[in-house]
């Protein structure tokens, strides 16, 4: 699951949010995060579970083990974390490569850095 | 409290021919710092800077007459920086604040890099700023108004703490602070850094380029290759991600002009540290800025959306890892 925020919490931000005046700059900003954030939360609908089961794969041929996303995801920062991987280890980077593509063709398919790694890996 | 009529009963002092000052009004900004612009009567332009009576302070912002000692100290030098005019009193009814000069120029860092208008100063930017950071780094210490020392294993440590505390699993940051941790390049004399020079705090004139360097409140002293590092961030380029010095120009460029004015040299592989971790500090401040929606301190959609900025970090971070690797 996608956390920091969840779908769920956007949802709640979404819900509470009023738009103010439109002669208010601040205002008028708060009005296109909130677009934004649908936004968002329809690609998260459409790309995640995809993403999710990718990632799953990746993980199991990464660990060598069976399991679900979020307990696999923990294990490998654990492993990191202690020192038992190689934060330059090509088949740990092939995994961040692709889980962060995924990741930001949810948050900010337009963001730059996408395009400057699928030029790298090209 | 009335800022306009403060200001203007300060208007003799801040300029010996002026009686009142118009226009004033403030602009967007930040909670915790008000930001006003005013003219006085005989056609000066101001600006003021002050800390609301109930505006927090973050840990590592300086106090603004801190700010404005040190914005002093590089215009000595030959920095780019607004003039400071006044560091106000407690008389003066404005609270914790002081005034400079106003400049123009364009800050929005996508119009630099992207305008027509900019198109005949972008060439030149990354080699003024690597001068103009050189003039910043060789400010004498003595004097400076008391300044936080950092180094990067003391930031590495800083953040990693802070993203522990978010709660997140992130393989990408786990895998950066444990590869940074081992990349860390040995300490040097720490010199007075900027700590936010990058595009969006560089005021850029079509004609003139770069004419001024503003927001110093995260000053401190370090490692001179963390401001060069930090400007190369890709998330402040703009788009531009093929122009790693703040979408405008090349890394060569940057390097060279801080060397051609005295800065010395430093390695392009010792600015890519900087970069990366400047890249992880971002990632992890997104983390830490929707810690404040996630609590309830701030349930604004705004604090929510900011996390959903972390992976961008992720992808810059796996780019660096690949040249690394």
């Amino acid at each position: 699951m996608i956390t920091h925020p969840s779908a769920t919490e956007l949802e709640e931000a979404l819900a509470a949010f009023q738009a103010g005046s439109p002669d208010d700059p601040r205002a008028n900003f708060l009005v296109r995060v909130a677009d934004n954030a649908r936004a968002t939360l329809e690609r998260e609908a459409v790309l995640a579970p995809a993403a999710r089961e990718a990632a799953t794969n990746r993980l199991q041929a990464l660990l060598d083990q069976d399991g679900d996303f979020e307990s696999l995801n923990a294990q490998l920062c654990a492993a990191l974390r202690a020192g038992r991987l190689d934060p330059l280890d090509h088949a740990l980077l092939a995994h961040l490569r692709a889980s962060a593509l995924d990741q930001i063709a949810i948050d900010q398919p337009g963001y730059s850095g996408a395009a400057a790694l699928i030029d790298a890996g090209a | 409290m009335d800022i306009p009529a403060a200001l203007s009963a300060l208007a003799r002092r801040l300029s010996p021919n002026a009686t009142r000052a118009l226009d004033a009004r403030r602009l967007s900004g930040g909670a915790s710092l008000e930001t006003w612009t005013f003219d006085l009567d005989d056609g000066t332009a101001l600006i003021l800077r002050r800390r609301p009576p109930t505006g927090s302070m973050s840990q590592a912002a300086l106090p603004l007459a801190a700010e404005a000692a040190l914005l002093a100290a590089v215009d000595r030098r030959g920095a780019p920086v607004p003039e400071v005019v006044r560091i106000c009193e407690p008389g003066d009814g404005l609270g914790e604040a002081y005034v400079m000069r106003r400049l123009t120029g364009e800050t929005l860092g996508k119009r630099i890099v992207r305008d027509e208008a900019f198109a005949g100063v972008r060439p030149g930017l990354a080699a003024r700023c690597g001068q103009v950071l050189a003039t910043i780094h060789a400010t004498p210490l003595d004097g400076l108004p008391p300044l936080a020392t950092s180094d990067a294993r003391g930031e590495l440590a800083r953040y990693e703490a802070v993203y522990r505390q978010s709660g997140a699993e992130r393989p990408v940051f786990e895998a950066a602070f444990r590869w940074l941790a081992d990349a860390a390049p040995a300490p040097v004399p720490a010199v007075l850094v900027h700590g936010d020079f990058r595009n969006g705090n560089l005021m850029v004139d079509p004609g003139k380029g770069l004419v001024g360097v503003l927001d110093w409140e995260l000053s401190h002293l370090g490692d001179p290759a963390e401001d060069l590092g930090w400007l190369c961030v890709n998330s402040w380029r703009f788009g531009q991600w093929r122009r790693p010095v703040g979408g405008f120009g090349d890394y060569a460029a940057l390097l060279d002009g801080y060397a051609a004015s005295g800065g010395g040299e430093i390695a392009l592989s010792r600015l890519l540290f900087w970069q990366a971790l400047g890249s992880l500090k971002w990632g992890v401040m997104c983390l830490m800025m929707y810690a404040s929606f996630a609590s309830g301190a701030d349930r604004s959609i705004e604090r929510a959306m900011i996390g959903r900025r972390a992976s961008e970090t992720e992808a810059d971070l796996v780019l660096l890892m690949e040249r690394a690797a």
